[in-house]
């Protein structure tokens, strides 16, 4: 593997563009790397050719003095984003061999600023995981191991694949999307930087629907900068998507290096939560002093619904779920498995083409939605994601951007968690507020635990508010120094 | 105008009513879907006007249709209701293959037209007067239709069309006013004209572009009026719902067999299931489609994927500002204005197409006479001959110039009704047929003396039974009329014979 393939965005834009190097050598190196990291099973398809053709092209712009803002960078696509011509199943067997005849916007996007597609990214199916254990395709391996065992930890989830080609540098960023904490969660059990935007910043065309209210498009990179570039890029206004804001895209970029001073943070105290490793109290305690040093204030506030979100998550999440995925019924594409009649055909298509984890959120969904159970459930949760939101708007008049952890642990190995769902959404804890009341939420490495993982920490700011997430996000970077790479041993 | 009287079936146990409310839907005139920019062309190649969000292709959305919004309020002002500003659009959720989404988009709980009236005219079918009801509207929604499922090209397989899937449709909800099949269909027949004059639906109900489902409950007099004073329900019968009928004719057979039925079952001691029916014109019977059990669980919810509508009110008014006249409108310039009775007014302002064609036959000319050629010999033909206005022998312009001729008294009313034949035969113009044919009423009185004289002196024996009994005269005014050929203008021949007979 060469030096290419550990650029950063950034750094890998300067090169194409300076002609230090060629898209083509670039997206060459990319391809060998993923192709000797098939173990990490991070693509679920490799598209070679077509990342070739695409950086010829770029090398024929670049040469006329041309190009887009990624013109020649190749990335990687999460299998929820729809790409023309490549098959895009969200890692579900329901999908069968389903190959769109149109584009996602948020894809279109990047293609149209010359980005180069390496393939699609193993994720949960349908999103609906936090350990990639739900895959089709089966899980993801992390890059990272602790320190002294060989056993296999999970790169978090649902942008599992996303997470694991970035840490293990098999595409320069990724694409990733996020419902309740699958951009933020992954990255930080990555070692890399993930960042959901403002519900509404960028377009859900093209994307596989989870949850509408809740699932945003965003990038997972190496660094704050790198992530800086490429959500501008994903971000556009939509006629096609009816939530998609219509206001302008800022540059974001310049953001990274402005520094904290004078920001007001808020550490909430209902994210101290009973049963939080140490570790994840000490770094996020690391992280207070060194925005304090930087000049920032640090302000106590409270987010008193917090220890609802969770609950509301699980019942408005897998509500929306239930609708969304009624139209994989076997009828007009991906798989179907014939019965003697039509109720028979939708449930053998069904059992056999959703797996465990989607199957128990389907239920969830269609009983919460159900006669007589509705208000209770679903009207009660949205009642409560009013409340949540109304927490943040308070608690924002006195702070610019709340800082707290990630994720309540760090990396855990394959079946560690995947006995008891339950245990298992308890990794959304800290992220689902901020799909609950739509803010951008970014996560950055600050440190490793003791068994040498990497541990994150996350901005959320006011809605719109990007630029706060990439100060806060970016001080914490230059701070934390954090520079460790997985050790190289697949 | 009659007085609206109670309408009662007789059963073995005693007298019974009926109440009724329907639910019409009326696909909305526009040129793409709700929320796609597929075509809604009726007739094109099976799935060929199908979009990928139609389709429910991965990762697709529904964007609204604002033009389908302005009609649903175009509509809604028609109907004198309620604009919602803010509505807001919900998931229906069920399976089936003609529907790709799994859910219907629809408004459940908020729909975007609130309550208003209309004023229904009902002609009994069985020789009762004429009269008008006001029927209150609960709400007017806007919705997705679904595809069509084909069964019968196939023994083992369905065969499914997407293209009404994603078409525009406007629910209409009636309060339970209607208490007879006639007005029943005189509800239909109104809304109908209301949209047709809109412009909001094309109301072909051969193409289902608008149908009918009729909730139809019996109860014995009295209990209707307790309802309305307290709004109880339980005042009522148990109802069922007839769904989809496209003709006024099936839905007065539908609801007097489905009202039949129940007053059959009830007078056994039975009770009535709350179920869905479906009319079979061929054996004039509703039979069961799904009883209340068997109802699905819609699991109705907030479209994540849309924004909940809202307008301005500066919007809703500039809509009104561009309305038509209606129907009812209509109907009251036609009677102040050209002295119509409400029947022929109500009759010409029915639908656009008519009144247009009368008021031009009218322009300028006797508007009484022209109405009654209209509705009389001209209707009368064309419904005899099934025969469309549009396709009418006879030109607004060219029966106007036959009244032109009558009111001149170029030609009698008689002569006029040969003249018309002539013309739908496809002779011409009524001037050149009166004057081809000579058909010219003489007004000459010396000419009309002249055979006057004749006649009195070779028939005296009627001139003296005349001066006995003077109602007689008419045999003399026959036998002028007869030798002239029908020509001679009445009136002058009366006063004539009045003179010469001494009368």
């Amino acid at each position: 593997m060469t030096e290419l393939t550990k650029l950063t965005l950034a750094a890998a834009l300067d090169g194409l563009k300076a002609k230090s190097f060629s898209a083509r050598e670039i997206t060459q190196d990319f391809i060998q790397a993923i192709e000797q990291s098939r173990v990490l099973n991070a693509y679920v398809v490799e598209t070679p050719e077509k990342a070739l053709a695409m950086a010829d092209a770029s090398d024929a712009r670049l040469a006329k003095g041309e190009g887009g803002k990624l013109e020649g960078a190749p990335l990687g696509i999460k299998d929820l984003y729809c790409t023309a011509g490549v098959r895009t199943t969200a890692c579900s067997n329901i999908l069968g061999e389903f190959t769109p005849t149109y584009e996602s916007t948020v894809t279109q996007n990047l293609w149209d600023q010359g980005a180069v597609m390496l393939g699609k990214l193993n994720m949960d199916e349908f999103a609906m995981g936090s350990s990639n254990e739900t895959s089709r395709f089966g899980p993801v391996v992390n890059p990272w191991r602790r320190k002294g065992d060989n056993r296999d930890l999970t790169p978090g989830g649902s942008s599992g694949g996303s997470a694991a080609a970035v840490a293990g540098d098999l595409c320069l960023a990724a694409t990733a999307s996020d419902t309740g904490g699958s951009i933020r969660q992954p990255a930080a059990f990555t070692g890399t930087v993930g960042i959901k935007p403002t519900y509404g910043r960028a377009s859900r065309y093209g994307m596989v629907a989870f949850a509408s209210s809740l699932d945003q498009a965003g990038p997972i990179s190496k660094t704050v900068e790198d992530s800086a570039i490429l959500l501008e890029a994903m971000c556009s206004h939509d006629p096609k998507d009816s939530t998609s804001l219509n206001i302008e895209t800022p540059d974001w970029r310049s953001d990274v290096a402005k520094g904290v001073k004078g920001m007001r943070i808020g550490i909430p105290k209902e994210y101290r939560m009973d049963g939080m490793s140490e570790e994840i109290d000490k770094l996020w305690d690391q992280g207070i002093e060194w925005l304090k040093a930087a000049g920032a204030e640090i302000v106590d506030i409270s987010l008193p619904h917090t220890k609802y979100a969770l609950p509301a998550y699980y019942i408005v999440a897998p509500a929306e779920a239930s609708s969304n995925l009624a139209r994989y019924d076997g009828m007009r594409y991906g798989a179907r498995v014939d019965g003697d009649n039509l109720a028979s055909t939708y449930e053998a298509t069904r059992a056999g083409g959703f797996g465990a984890e989607v199957q128990r959120r389907l239920m969830i969904g269609t009983y919460v939605l159900s006669s007589g159970y509705y208000d209770a459930y679903y009207l009660r949760a949205q009642k409560v994601r009013t409340k949540i939101l109304n927490d943040f708007v308070e608690a924002f008049e006195s702070c610019d951007a709340i800082l707290t952890p990630t994720c309540p642990s760090p990396a855990f190995a394959f079946g560690e968690k995947s006995g008891d769902p339950v245990e298992m959404y308890l990794n959304d804890v800290f992220t689902v507020t901020a799909n609950l009341a739509g803010l951008p939420g970014i996560s950055v490495p600050a440190g490793l635990s003791s068994g040498g993982l990497p541990l994150g920490l996350q901005v959320i700011g006011k809605a719109l508010d990007e630029a706060a997430c990439f100060r806060v996000g970016g001080e914490l970077e230059r701070a934390a120094g954090f520079v460790a790479k997985p050790e190289k041993w697949w | 105008m009659s007085a609206r009287t109670p309408y009662t079936i007789k059963g073995e146990t005693g007298d019974w009513e009926l109440v009724m409310g329907l639910e019409v839907h009326a696909q909305v005139s526009s040129n793409a879907k709700l929320f796609s920019g597929a075509s809604t062309a009726f007739g094109s190649d099976p799935n060929c006007n199908v979009s990928l969000v139609d389709a429910a292709m991965p990762g697709m959305l529904p964007v609204i249709n604002k033009f389908c919004v302005e009609q649903a309020i175009r509509t809604g002002l028609g109907l004198k209701a309620q604009i919602n500003t803010w509505s807001r659009f919900d998931r229906k959720n069920y399976f089936y293959p003609d529907l790709p989404q799994g859910y219907q988009i629809s408004q459940f709980a908020h729909p975007i037209v609130g309550e208003g009236e209309i004023e229904v005219d009902v002609e009994p079918a069985h020789g009762g007067e004429a009269y008008s009801f006001p029927c209150r509207i609960e709400r007017l929604h806007l919705e997705q239709d679904a595809g069509k499922s084909i069964h019968d090209m196939d023994p083992n397989s369905t065969y499914v069309d997407l293209n009404r899937s994603g078409v525009a449709l406007m629910e209409i909800v009636s309060k339970p006013d209607v208490r007879t099949p006639a007005e029943a269909a005189a509800y239909v027949k109104k809304l109908r004209a209301i949209v047709i004059a809109l412009g909001t639906c094309d109301g072909d109900m051969d193409k289902g572009n608008l149908r009918a489902d009729v909730n139809v409950s019996v109860c014995r007099p009295g209990q209707y009026e307790k309802f309305r004073e307290t709004g109880d329900f339980s005042h009522l019968g148990t109802r069922c719902e007839l769904k989809n009928m496209n003709s006024f004719r099936f839905i007065q057979q539908a609801i007097e067999y489905e009202a039949r039925r129940q007053i059959e079952i009830l007078e056994d001691g039975g009770v009535v299931d709350q179920e869905t029916r479906l009319f079979d014109p061929v054996k004039v019977e509703t039979r069961s489609m799904r009883s209340k059990e068997d109802a699905h669980d819609y699991r109705y919810f907030p479209d994540p994927d849309l924004l909940p509508l809202e307008f301005e009110q500066a919007w809703v008014d500039k809509i009104r500002e561009s309305l038509p006249e209606l129907p009812d409108e209509k109907r009251a310039r036609f009677e102040a204005d050209y002295g119509l009775s409400r029947y022929d007014a109500g009759v010409l302002s029915a639908d656009a197409e008519k009144a247009d064609f009368f008021e031009e036959v009218a322009k300028g000319r006797d508007p009484k006479l022209a109405a009654n050629w209209v509705t009389q010999e001209l209707f009368g033909y064309l419904n005899k001959q099934d025969i469309e206005l549009s396709d009418s022998p006879v030109s607004a312009a060219s029966l106007g110039g036959l009244i032109e001729l009558i009111s001149n008294d170029t030609i009698s009313g008689k002569i006029a009704k040969d003249v018309f034949a002539r013309m739908i035969e496809g002779e011409g113009e009524a001037s050149d047929i009166v004057e081809t044919h000579g058909l010219k009423q003489v007004t000459d009185t010396g000419a009309i003396e002249k055979v006057v004289d004749e006649i009195i002196a070779a028939n005296p024996e009627q001139v003296a039974q005349v001066k006995e009994k003077p109602k007689t005269m008419g045999w003399f005014v026959g036998q002028v009329m007869k030798a002239s050929g029908g020509k001679a203008n009445p009136k002058a021949v009366n006063d004539i014979l009045k003179a010469k007979l001494g009368l």
